[in-house]
């Protein structure tokens, strides 16, 4: 039976982590590569890094993150942020990414997803959506969520599974950082709507919250940041929860 | 010794360098190549595959005089290849991504979409399945049954003698996940990225 998986997400600025784990043994805790490993060893199902370096002169410094830690981690490994064109993806992949998740520049040009997916295959281009209620609809936000695109997500998401998304990262930009659960709403609309597998993302604040992402919310996968990173939760507990609730997972 | 593993631009192979490297430490040379000479003289090939069935495929014709090295290797001298995804795929006689491909012809069957009954499973099938085991196969020297491995795909290879099969996984219908003949090993999943347990295949495979 395939298992419902959990993905812990790093934050990472300027080659380094900014939202992460905060244990007081870790010898650099703003060593994405030691984080990384820590989440594997621990059961992790995948990794995902988010690179939120602002200033283009320090792109490249995720390039040798992903390159350390795919020497080190043998899980799956998907970097998003700031990715703009299918030469970005062809660079992080050959530096040992395994999926790359792509977001304004999806809905900018949905070119980038389908020839994205034909040149490397699906399994490695995760379209990432983030998505904002406005009255009875869900909208894209782009540029880390600070523009509207207007476009109607749930539209959206049909139209990145037909360009050739292999999967779909769904953050519910109003519950993001609010820790009240995700949007079950938003992730078992767009879950039923497409045959790709959902990431759900956005909100997650206790353990709960992870098996309603994957019963209600009809996800294959949960990813969560926070309560990973403070000690808050293991891996292995939230597996564990998950288990006890009749959650198939990886223990 | 001497391992190859073929680089025929099939899509992202970083991986599966990475994990072959660690588990090799200095005690196996991993060379990544193309060079039909470095093929031929190696002790055992690698053959990844990424992206449709009939993108492998192409990539592979690519680069002439490939397919007839690695018929030499694996099909006349009898040496021991992994193919790894759609590495494992291509040694279909037949593959129907994108349009009617033929394969290898290594292992009689073809490749076909998974049966998703009408919506009711995602496909990709991604992420971690347990592995049944039906055959002692050589690369699963102390990998125990029902083990977790991490798969993504959406065709499956359908082989016409079941004898090949050693291992399947349980989706929306039973799907082979590796098959073993004589010299000749594959796994759907992906080792390489299936934690300690998948780099524990990978040496079994070295260790052959």
């Amino acid at each position: 039976m395939l298992k419902n998986r959990i993905i812990p997400c790093l934050d990472v600025k300027n080659g380094r982590v900014v939202k992460g784990i905060n244990f007081v043994d870790l010898k650099d805790a703003g060593d994405p590569v030691e984080q990384a490993k820590i989440y594997s060893d621990g059961g992790a199902d995948e990794i995902c890094f988010l690179d939120i370096t602002a200033s283009n002169e320090n792109r490249d410094t995720i390039y040798d993150v992903v390159e350390k830690t795919s020497k080190k981690c043998f899980v799956p490994l998907t970097v998003g942020g700031g990715v703009r064109s299918v030469e970005d993806i062809n660079k992080l992949l050959n530096c040992g990414a395994d999926k790359v998740s792509i977001n304004t520049a999806a809905v900018e040009n949905s070119k980038v997803v389908l020839d994205s997916s034909k040149k490397f295959g699906s399994q490695c281009i995760v379209v990432a959506i983030d998505a904002k209620k406005n009255g009875d609809k869900w909208e894209v936000f782009t540029h880390g969520g600070r523009n509207n695109s207007g476009i109607d997500a749930l539209e959206y998401a049909e139209q990145m599974e037909k360009k050739g998304a292999g999967e779909l990262l769904v953050t519910s930009m109003d519950r993001d950082g609010t820790q009240v659960g995700y949007d079950i709403d938003l992730m078992s609309k767009i879950s039923s709507k497409v045959n790709i597998p959902l990431i759900a993302s956005g909100g997650v604040g206790n353990l709960d919250h992870l098996v309603d992402g994957i019963k209600l919310g009809k996800a294959s996968a949960v990813l969560a940041a926070s309560i990973f990173h403070y000690g808050k939760h293991s891996v292995k507990e939230a597996k564990d929860y998950l288990d006890s609730k009749g959650i198939p997972v990886r223990i | 010794m001497n391992v190859s593993i073929v680089d025929y631009k099939s899509g992202n192979i970083s991986s599966v360098i990475n994990s072959f490297k660690e588990v090799a430490k200095d005690k196996v040379t991993i060379e990544v190549t193309s060079d039909l000479n470095k093929i031929k003289s190696s002790d055992k090939v690698v053959l990844p595959g990424q992206g449709s069935f009939k993108s492998c495929v192409d990539a592979l014709n690519k680069i002439k005089g490939l397919s007839d090295v690695l018929d030499e290797f694996a099909i006349t001298n009898k040496k021991p290849l992994l193919g790894i995804c759609v590495g494992l795929q291509m040694f279909a006689d037949v593959g129907y991504e994108e349009t009617e491909t033929k394969g290898l012809g290594w292992i009689s069957g073809k490749v076909s979409k998974i049966n998703n009954q009408n919506g009711k499973y995602k496909l990709p099938h991604i992420g971690w399945n347990q592995i049944n085991i039906v055959k002692d196969s050589k690369i699963f020297k102390d990998i125990e049954n029902n083990s977790h491995m991490y798969f993504v795909h959406s065709y499956e290879f359908v082989p016409n003698d079941e004898k090949v099969i050693s291992a399947t996984t349980d989706y929306s219908s039973n799907i082979v996940c590796s098959v073993e003949k004589e010299n000749i090993f594959g796994t759907q999943f992906h080792p390489e990225k299936s934690d300690r347990i998948g780099l524990k295949i990978i040496d079994n495979f070295i260790n052959l």
